[in-house]
């Protein structure tokens, strides 16, 4: 069915839905890349007050792209939580962020009504939501995840330790581990993105990161951030593999680019919960996501790039993770072209996330050739961190000398734990103190040179 | 008057380690912040990165140094008329500009292979590392080839060699493209090799060398890879995921994981 509205006399018309919600989203390079953003300001605005006056209900009735050409469309059906919906079925999009701000729908509501948000749901109304609105309403949702520690208690931001290195040197892994560490991170995940594919250099990487956690008994978990099916295949010959890790998308199609489809989510989601690693809970999946992934995969099918990315969170949902990451910055100018447009995605993809009931972290992050500083990502840590981020990502300096982008560092962590009064995860932060690396006010403590762990750590690192 | 205390940097006593990686590892710490050097430091890395985006090729100096060995480029551009529209339209990037096509043709293959200098992400790397590249590659080149007039492409990514190796009726275009500048690497060159260019060629058609730069692969031996490559293709008449690099093992790194959503990574 199509849509118009009358504004002055001059009237818009809108095909179907997802041309309106497209049209009603906020600027971004990437929609004009596609060719379906608004062509003015003025038919941004006609999109909008025409999409508030959609119910929830029509939404739902409504699949993007066909139930029968998208196994994604199908998750997303299959899985609605129609008791749950019909608390909220009636309201149009208008009337649902009005609901969503009201202060009777607090945590307890939220958690609720989260399987029944659908990904168009979210999107649906985040497009008519204020920066202000995506913070408020994403802090009243709690999302707790554990596998050897609890992630997004409130209070507590995690870091996910990052310490790449481009021909994938164990020694200057492990290098980058101590560093972080030492810098109290590492509580999400210490998460390494091999430069190799190679099984054996996998292998390597496993091992010691495994090693690493054993001996001074971190109560965190590892990931090497490769290919699901080498992981699935490492898992049989005896990796010691904490968490599975695995791009997704919103579309059947992008995740055919990416190698993977749900049965292959399925069957690495089983293998990882049989080796049963897990101390606190078995939450063994890893995702990473990112506005754009289905544009430049040619497999959006009309459907806007934000859009696309809320139903990439339906996937990850399906397997219960610890962690999910939108890698926001990352893919480029021509998605996302500046900090103000790298901002809003991070408010979105984090508000759309938390809202379905995934436990959302951001990769604040830009590349060279984006109209980006590392003031815009101090913005966006800060309103994030005002949102209730689960995670962020720590890299030395943050600067990734594999993947060639900026991120956050483990200052940039440090500093918001300072604004903000955030504490890491209970029982990493209890092993900081154990360690005697934060002091009686929670802080870092100065560092000499014989500190047992530093001392260990770097033996350690010169013996692997 | 008060003594004065010199602020105190709570540096970080593992400096050594730096041995085994270029991460910015023992910074040290004001509070919970960077100290002013670090943050200079690296606000001068970005700028330089920054700078390389945006920088167009230098025609004069470039053209000398091309001279001086031998080479006189056939100078084209791609659909997008500025750096903005370059980077907001790669779709504009990977095709030719029309008024281009005619100099093409005009060269008259078939050849078997096309060298092509481009601007990609970074001029400056086409600019400093295009001509001892070049140089280096000339002794790789086997007489019996029919080799092409080299082309300079500005605004490029690099699908547009597709279009430049079919205007020409090439066998094989080896693309030399400025690629996206890291914070530790604003001038890196990758090669890319397509057999048998045709707009619309995918990615997974290519074979790709990164990181040339003096302080990362050198022009000996990405010429030697390259080389190598470009013999294999026109001999097996394939590129791409099926033509491994096999010039040495282990095989090259990559300069992105496979698995980040990346479709911006390298020159493209």
């Amino acid at each position: 069915m199509s849509y118009a509205h009358t504004i002055n006399g001059s009237g818009y018309r809108f095909a179907d839905l997802k041309t309106l919600l497209a049209k009603a989203s906020p600027a971004r390079s990437g929609d004009y890349l596609a060719g379906i953003g608004a062509a003015s300001a003025v038919e941004r605005m006609a999109a909008r007050l025409c999409l508030a006056e959609v119910t929830l209900a029509e939404i739902v009735n409504n699949p993007l792209i066909p139930y029968e050409s998208d196994e994604v469309t199908r998750l997303i059906c299959d899985r609605h939580a129609v008791s749950a919906f019909a608390e909220i079925a009636h309201l149009t999009v208008g009337d649902f962020r009005n609901w969503l701000l009201l202060e009777s729908t607090d945590e307890a509501t939220l958690a609720r009504i989260a399987p029944a948000v659908t990904p168009e749901i979210a999107a649906a109304v985040s497009k008519l939501m204020r920066n202000q609105d995506l913070i408020l309403v994403a802090r009243k949702c709690r999302v707790i995840t554990r596998f050897r520690n609890t992630i997004g208690l409130p209070g507590r931001l995690a870091v996910r330790l990052q310490p790449n290195h481009p021909t994938d040197d164990v020694k200057g892994v492990a290098a980058s581990i101590l560093d972080g560490l030492l810098y109290g991170s590492g509580d999400a995940v210490i998460g390494i993105n091999p430069a190799s594919d190679s099984l054996p250099v996998l292998n390597g990487l496993w091992r010691m990161v495994d090693e690493v956690i054993q001996r001074f008994e971190v109560p965190t978990q590892s990931c090497v951030l490769t290919h699901v099916t080498s992981q699935i295949k490492a898992m049989e010959a005896g990796a010691p593999i904490d968490l599975v890790f695995q791009s997704v998308a919103g579309t059947e199609a992008a995740n055919q680019s990416f190698g993977i489809t749900l049965a292959m989510l399925k069957e690495a989601h089983e293998a990882a919960l049989s080796l049963k690693r897990g101390t606190v809970g078995d939450n063994v999946m890893y995702f990473e996501t990112g506005q754009g992934s289905a544009l430049s995969a040619n497999a959006h099918h009309g459907v806007d790039q934000q859009t696309c990315e809320a139903r990439a969170y339906a996937v990850a949902r399906e397997f219960r993770p610890l962690l999910v990451n939108t890698v926001v910055g990352f893919i480029g100018p021509e998605y996302l072209y500046d900090g103000k447009q790298i901002i809003r995605a991070g408010l979105e993809d984090h508000f759309c996330g938390k809202l379905m009931g995934v436990p959302l972290g951001c990769d604040v992050c830009y590349t060279n050739h984006a109209e980006a500083d590392q003031d815009d990502m101090d913005n966006l840590l800060t309103v994030l961190a005002a949102a209730g981020v689960t995670y962020i990502m720590g890299i030395p300096g943050a600067d990734d000398i594999m993947l060639n982008y900026q991120s956050t560092s483990f200052h940039d962590a440090l500093y918001l734990r300072e604004a903000f009064g955030l504490k890491h995860a209970p029982e990493f932060e209890a092993w900081l103190e154990r360690m005697k690396l934060l002091n009686a006010a929670g802080r870092l403590q100065s560092l000499g040179p014989r500190h047992p762990l530093l001392t260990a750590l770097t033996d350690m690192t010169h013996a692997a | 008057m008060s003594e004065q205390k010199p602020v105190v940097i709570e540096a970080n006593p593992w400096t050594e380690l730096r041995q085994f990686t270029d991460a910015r590892i023992a910074l040290g710490r004001v509070g919970s912040s960077l100290p002013t050097d670090e943050v200079l430091k690296f606000g001068l890395a970005h700028a330089m990165a920054r700078d390389a985006v945006h920088a167009a090729l230098e025609p004069t100096s470039l053209d000398a140094s091309l001279a001086s060995l031998g080479l006189k480029p056939v100078w084209i551009r791609s659909r997008a008329p500025d750096r903005a529209s370059y980077l907001l339209r790669p779709d504009l990037g990977r095709t030719l500009a029309d008024d281009c096509e005619p100099d093409l043709r005009a060269c008259k293959g078939p050849f078997d292979v096309v060298l092509v200098l481009a601007d990609g992400l970074s001029a400056i790397a086409a600019q400093a590392h295009g001509a001892p590249l070049l140089q280096a590659l000339m002794a790789h080149l086997h007489p019996a080839w029919r080799v092409a007039p080299l082309i300079v492409a500005t605004q490029a990514r690099v699908a547009l060699g597709d279009d430049i190796g079919e205007a020409l009726a090439a066998r094989l275009v080896v693309m030399l493209i400025g690629e996206r500048p890291g914070l530790s690497s604003p001038d890196s060159l990758g090669a890319y090799l397509t057999f048998n260019p045709r707009r619309g060629r995918s990615d997974a058609e290519r074979n790709c060398i990164s990181n040339i730069r003096p302080a990362g692969l050198s022009y000996a031996e990405a010429a030697r890879k390259i080389g190598w490559l470009m013999g294999e293709a026109l001999m097996r008449q394939i590129t791409g995921v099926e033509l491994k690099d096999d010039s040495d093992m282990p095989a090259l790194a990559r300069p992105v994981a496979p698995e980040r959503l990346s479709p911006s990574a390298g020159g493209d």
